[in-house]
């Protein structure tokens, strides 16, 4: 049974990468993410072998809600609004590890286990996962121009980061060691504010970012959630999301540098848009 | 112990191999290429359904609950908005290729 799931992950795996390598010529680029959808399926279908019959019900809602709207939404969005739809989908990934990495996290609470890769695991993938969550979604907002258009700066915006940074580092200590740092939180409600931190701080660092950033910022992030899922593979244990989450982080960020040198826009110029922005007009509304 | 090493080892290996796979794409693919990497990292469904199937309690049903909902749209959502771009590519062929749905 082992054997058997980890060689299907194994192959779901390769076809991954066959699937990525075929998307790098315009010939055989369509094929290429029909070979990654069947690893997909593989990867799935055999995890549903492994899980508790009892809980098929449940997931097949879930799935089949997801599924549909993702259809849908995916075959009417305009050609014009794909990078805004794609923000959108990374952003419910994001979400999704940082959900199962909270939930992970209650159940060993609860379940009384030690886990000691678990409980550093969880904080990351927490952080990583709402940042892009977050993220994702103000970039949605930009590129729809339902709010946040062009550069929102404000007074101390950079120390706020910071202390939201350092909180969350403390929050994380506190978890990992069982409450040692802060006695009056326990570790549950440390990670709870792990999240709520992690979503302002997503928030706040895409709003200084112009929109014509904005498709090199929503590739940053979808390497972001690679590794949020990658981290989460570490808190579950398991194989296939440790190696698809990070191929994808690993390619992401390959892939963001190769976009921000092409379209001529400096990455740290990018990121640090807000940092600098105070006295020089923006650098890129739109 | 043995098992987080070997772990670590495919996570360090596999980020060199992503690394190495998207060296010198041309501009044209950029964004498709972010759009299926976008539906890869969807695998984190996997995650969702173990997360939900091994609740026991309300908050972790509801939690593990959104997180499949969640990953389903990222994978079918990223699949198939890639297959639609990618549909563009070939001038002689889009208008069959468009309508199938």
């Amino acid at each position: 049974m082992q054997v058997a799931t980890f060689l299907a992950y194994l192959l779901a795996a390769a076809l991954f990468i066959v699937g990525i390598r075929r998307l790098r010529k315009p010939e055989t680029a369509r094929s290429g993410n029909t070979i990654a959808g069947v690893g997909m399926a593989i990867a799935l279908i055999t995890t549903l072998f492994v899980i508790e019959f009892e809980s098929l019900l449940l997931i097949g809602i879930a799935t089949l809600l997801g599924a549909v709207l993702g259809a849908v939404s995916a075959q009417r969005v305009p050609m014009t609004a794909m990078p805004q739809m794609v923000a959108a989908y990374n952003g419910v990934g994001g979400g999704a590890a940082a959900l199962i990495a909270l939930s992970e996290f209650y159940h060993l609470q609860t379940g009384g286990e030690e886990n000691i890769v678990a409980s550093i695991t969880v904080p990351l993938t927490i952080l990583i996962g709402t940042v892009s969550f977050m993220g994702s979604i103000v970039a949605f907002l930009k590129l729809q121009e339902l709010a946040f258009s062009g550069s929102v700066v404000f007074p101390l915006q950079q120390v706020i980061n910071a202390v939201l940074f350092v909180g969350i580092l403390v929050l994380a200590a506190n978890a990992i060691l069982d409450g040692s740092i802060l006695p009056f939180l326990s570790p549950v409600a440390s990670v709870v504010g792990i999240l709520a931190a992690s979503a302002l701080l997503g928030v706040l660092l895409v709003i200084p970012i112009g929109g014509a950033d904005m498709p090199i910022v929503i590739s940053l992030l979808n390497a972001f959630t690679g590794i949020a899922a990658a981290a989460s593979g570490f808190v579950l244990n398991n194989y296939i999301l440790i190696i698809g989450g990070i191929i994808v982080g690993a390619s992401g960020t390959i892939l963001t540098r190769q976009m921000s040198s092409a379209l001529g826009r400096p990455l740290r110029k990018i990121i640090f848009a807000g940092l600098a922005a105070t006295g020089t007009g923006p650098s890129g509304g739109g | 112990m043995e098992q987080l090493l070997a772990q670590l080892a495919i996570l360090v290996i596999a980020a060199f191999l992503g690394f190495e796979l998207i060296s010198r794409v041309p501009n044209l693919l950029h964004t498709p290429l972010m759009s299926a990497t976008n539906a890869i990292h969807g695998v984190i469904l996997v995650g969702g359904m173990i997360a939900l199937a091994a609740s026991d309690d309300v908050f972790t049903q509801i939690v593990g609950f959104v997180a499949v909902f969640f990953g389903a749209l990222n994978v079918v959502g990223g699949f198939w908005v890639t297959n639609r771009m990618l549909g563009m590519f070939r001038p002689p062929v889009p208008k069959v290729k468009k309508r199938k749905r």
